[in-house]
């Protein structure tokens, strides 16, 4: 079959489907409350996988989608019934069916340590007798005369429909009319077999044998092929053209007299389809067995449009410029000095308005429940648990909160570190849990909620809290912070996301996989997101990443350092302040606080921390920006200048350049400039093992 | 006139590799997504042949043969199903519900068409 | 006719010829998007010196190169008067700000001369061939090893 690429994506978009169905349908087995159509759901939902997955060759695919789906046959058929140990292996089944289906998308080999014992585990429902191989369907000859086959010049066929072959909705001049075109034919047909009297006539009984001579024919195969599937429907002889043909004296009609056969056919087959009715049923009105209504209306209902994601894209990459366009429109307004009063502004508030609500429209279209997310998670969580050999109970709540496609796409690899973190690390072992009282069963709840303007994913685990003092341990031994810092525990439980940290004194095979939390906190400062921690020591540790509701537009607040524009979230401003001498305090050799509130909070000079050359103006001079951050509570970003708040269309670095430490993406502004757009959690967090150590900031810089 | 196929099939990428390697032949094609669509697109459509998958909600292949060959219209069509069983089993079951032929998938494209072609006479 | 009859063609390529640090240099024209005048661009913080900083290309955040810089030479102080020429080198695309560039070379691929191997330096090892064009010669710029794939982190 054919290997378009479009339709490989249309197979793995449908298996994303296949494998929520699967999914499903499996818990509510676990839950019990399975049905026959469940276990059908089920079934069809695997056996989908494996007829598509054949398309493409992908063997490792077919071969355990064939086995679990055996089982599943076997369970359907009643010959096998649901306990928990079958459960408990179907949904192992079902974690590496998606596994092998994300491995075939990757084009990565299987991991056979995964697949074989549920392989084996599958296998051992079914007893020995499965093992041989699906044979394939092969043309089976009915008499076949070897001896002579060699040299051959013709053959000879000659055939005689049964009943079934009528009513299988084939036809004898179609027969004949390839078997014509395999060489010179001359045909002949038998009709002594007619019942004299037609009143006995069966409209679709075999009265006829045709006999075909076929000249100047090597192998009998292609004639085997045209009777693919009719061999058991007729009276079938091939035979080398030297044997005296079948029985009876034909009347021998030419080969150029063919049309007329086929007419002849053509009016022996029709009858039957206008007579048999008013035949075997003479009252007419006797209604045809129709489809058996169905009572359940069908479940794939929902009427969708599948629209291929580059056309999104490109419509959303079109929105952007035409919100941009409109910031082009305002400024040269404004500089025309046009008089406040002209209609023109209102019509181009209106245009804003329009902008706006497309742009809204357009990026409802990439939105994705978290569903399918949350499903991998469950089987990461599933597998973690297996791993570890603790006893995890998974549990997620709204998996109907809906994200960006690209949110999704790019929160898997974050989340799987997390979640294998949390069972790694979070979660005890059974006999911890026990010396301690709580129940030997960890829970891991992972939730997904939208709060004013931003998606919130939480993983929440009932494990023993985060050590502190190990960590702050850790990170004194691998030189992130000097041995006497004084950190609050907020700072503490942010060194798990400093480059290069790792908690685990031994690194297991499940989180120590090269990557650290710092890879997790850059791959969602991209998102435009950020992560933060609460954790209680004997209750648990919960992440949760915030996330921006839409990637492609977020309020700035635009600002100037060292001559450059740039913007800075608004959700991360609490307040800006152009202080006065009184409210800053000198701190060591250059560093400065500030007095808001009687509370003392660092402040950082943006500029310096970018590179900049060092502005020597007095904070006075400037603007303090009070920003809060997941990294330090608090603290104020000395800014050149700030001009407004605006939306602004945010454009990603990575592509072409890369990431930028300290800067979360770009954005185009009114005049066609690029502006950066400060990551204030990256700035806060390089700036506060500054003032401890000179070196430690120099991380991500190069 | 072109050939008719009405295919019926639930997996999207089965229909999508039968509807491009058929309209690539010439065929005319129409797809429907399970047994109670297929039987409804038979009664609205003038297919000169019918492909359809077995295992499919709401009606399975063999429902849809037996409406086909149970009801008034073109009830002598030929069907062809599409299945990934293969062996003696199949074809006994194909035969018995009145199927016309039967293709294993995955299905090569040539072979698929070249027998359309000798049951529509294409 | 007659031109099939002088087989065997050797295949035709083509080459925008350039001056970067004062030396002649040529790009496959397969791999140029376009050419633009130098306009001012918006600096990185942390970028490393031969990277000047970024410009808006219809809507795209394109970072701009300093050829010169990237070859060994001094760097260019960029004027008006400058190019930029906007590549595509395996999935990205990148501005490469040069001196001029002079026109479209078109030669057979059996024109090309290996490079001659010597003490090498940054622009010399960025060097796949060269052409010689009458009493000169211009050197062949290899993009994608004189640009290799960015680590994603450290830029």
């Amino acid at each position: 079959m054919a290997t378009d690429p479009s339709i490989l994506d249309t197979f793995f978009e449908e298996c994303e489907d296949l494998i929520v169905a699967l999914t499903e349908g499996l818990t509510e087995m676990r839950d019990g409350a399975e049905d026959d159509e469940t276990v059908n759901a089920v079934f069809r939902a695997v056996h989908s996988i494996k007829g598509a997955a054949g398309a493409f060759a992908l063997d490792e695919l077919v071969g355990f989608a064939h086995k679990f789906e055996t089982v599943l046959d076997e369970l359907r058929s009643n010959r096998l019934t649901t306990d928990e140990k079958l459960l408990r292996v179907l949904q192992r089944a079902g974690d590496v069916l998606a596994d092998l289906v994300e491995a075939a998308r990757d084009n990565i080999p299987a991991n056979r340590d995964q697949v074989d014992p549920v392989l084996n585990e599958l296998q051992a429902f079914l007893g020995a007798e499965d093992d041989q191989p699906e044979e394939e369907f092969v043309f089976e000859a009915m008499t076949l005369d070897f001896d002579s086959a060699e040299d051959q010049s013709g053959y000879l066929v000659s055939f005689r429909p049964s009943h079934e072959f009528y009513a299988c909705g084939h036809d004898p001049a179609l027969l004949i009319k390839a078997l014509n075109e395999l060489g010179p034919a001359t045909i002949s047909v038998d009709e002594t077999a007619l019942p004299d009297d037609f009143g006995e006539f069966d409209w679709e009984g075999g009265y006829l044998t045709w006999t075909i001579e076929i000249e100047d024919l090597a192998t009998d195969l292609s004639i085997l092929e045209i009777f693919q599937f009719v061999d058991d429907l007729c009276d079938l002889k091939i035979s080398p053209r030297d044997t005296p043909p079948p029985p009876s004296t034909p009347q021998t009609i030419e080969t150029e007299d063919l049309p007329d056969i086929v007419t002849t056919a053509a009016v022996e087959v029709a009858p039957k389809e206008e007579e048999k009715p008013s035949a075997d049923a003479p009252d007419a009105a006797t209604p045809s067995p129709g489809p058996k209504a169905d009572a359940k209306p069908a479940k794939r209902n929902a009427t969708s449009l599948r629209v291929d994601p580059k056309r999104v894209d490109r419509l959303i990459n079109a929105v952007g410029e035409l919100i941009i366009n409109q910031s082009v429109i305002s400024q040269r307004l404004e500089k025309a000095a046009i008089p406040n009063a002209s209609d023109l502004f209102a019509d181009l508030d209106d245009y804003k308005l329009l902008a706006r609500e497309i742009q809204e429209g357009v990026m409802a279209i990439r939105a994705q429940p978290v569903k399918p997310l949350f499903q991998r998670m469950l089987r990461i969580a599933r597998e973690a648990a297996d791993g570890t050999g603790k006893d995890v109970a998974i549990v997620t709540h709204g998996e109907n909160t809906e994200v960006d496609k690209t949110v999704v796409e790019r929160l898997a690899d974050p989340l799987t570190h997390m979640i294998r973190n949390a069972i790694d690390h979070g979660i005890e072992a059974p006999e911890q849990r026990k010396a301690v009282g709580k129940p030997t069963q960890g829970v891991l709840t992972l939730t997904a909620s939208q709060r004013s303007g931003s998606i919130v994913i939480e993983i929440a685990d009932d494990g023993a809290g985060l050590n502190r003092t190990r960590i702050r341990a850790i990170a004194v031994e691998k030189g992130l912070i000097p041995a006497d810092a004084t950190l609050s525990e907020q700072e503490i439980d942010q060194l798990l996301f400093a480059p290069g940290f790792s908690t685990a004194t031994e690194i297991t095979n499940l989180s120590g996989r090269g990557v650290g939390m710092d890879v997790v906190k850059t791959a969602i400062t991209t998102l435009g997101g950020r992560v933060g921690i609460t954790s209680v020591p004997g209750k648990g540790t919960t992440f949760s990443i915030t996330l921006p509701l839409t990637l492609a537009v977020m309020d700035g607040m635009i600002i100037n350092v060292g001559g450059q524009t740039m913007v800075v979230p608004i959700s991360s401003i609490l307040e800006s302040i152009r202080p006065n001498t009184s409210d800053i305090s000198r701190i060591g050799l250059n560093g400065e606080l500030l007095r808001i509130r009687g509370e003392y909070v660092p402040i950082v000079d943006l500029a310096d921390r970018l590179g900049h050359p060092r502005d020597e103006r007095k904070m006075t001079e400037r603007v303090l920006l009070l920003i809060q951050t997941e990294a330090v509570p608090q603290c104020a970003l000395a800014v050149d200048d700030i001009f407004d708040q605006r939306q602004v269309v945010v454009k990603s670095m990575q592509g072409n350049y890369g990431a930028i430490s300290g800067i979360s993406g770009a954005t185009i502004l009114g005049d066609g400039k690029i502006a950066l757009i400060i990551d204030p959690d990256a700035i806060a967090l390089n700036a506060a093992p500054r003032n401890f150590e000179e070196e430690a900031t120099h991380v991500a810089a190069s | 006139m072109k050939t008719r196929i009405l295919a019926i099939d639930d997996s999207r990428t089965i229909r999508s590799l039968l509807t491009m390697a058929l309209e690539k032949a010439g065929f005319d094609v129409t797809t429907a997504v399970d047994g109670v669509d297929g039987v409804q697109k038979f009664r609205d459509s003038d297919a000169d042949l019918v492909i359809t998958d077995v295992n499919m909600p709401n009606k399975d292949g063999f429902g849809v043969i037996d409406d086909i060959r149970g009801g008034e219209k073109n009830r002598a069509v030929p069907v062809l199903v599409l299945t990934t069983e293969s062996g003696a089993a199949l074809k006994e079951r194909a035969r018995a519900a009145g199927a016309t032929g039967w293709i294993v998938k995955p299905f090569d494209d040539d072979a698929l068409i070249s027998v359309i072609r000798r049951l529509t006479g294409a | 006719m007659s031109q099939q009859a002088e087989a065997p063609q050797a295949k035709q390529l083509e080459f925008v010829t350039l001056v970067a640090g004062g030396q002649n240099f040529c790009v496959e024209i397969t791999q140029i998007r376009e050419i633009r005048r130098w306009t001012p661009v918006t600096i990185l913080p942390h970028s490393p010196f031969h990277v000047l900083g970024v410009i808006n290309l219809r809507g795209a955040v394109i970072p701009i190169i300093d050829l010169a810089v990237k070859l060994g030479f001094e760097k260019i102080q960029p004027t008006e008067r400058h190019v930029i020429i906007i590549t595509a080198i395996e999935d990205r695309i990148v501005g490469l700000l040069v001196e001029s560039v002079s026109e479209i070379l078109g030669v057979s691929a059996d024109m090309v001369r290996e490079t001659p191997r010597g003490p090498e330096d940054p622009a010399t090892r960025a060097i796949q061939g060269i052409i010689p064009v009458d009493d000169d010669m211009t050197k062949i710029i290899n993009l994608s090893a004189l640009m290799p794939s960015l680590d994603p982190v450290a830029a």
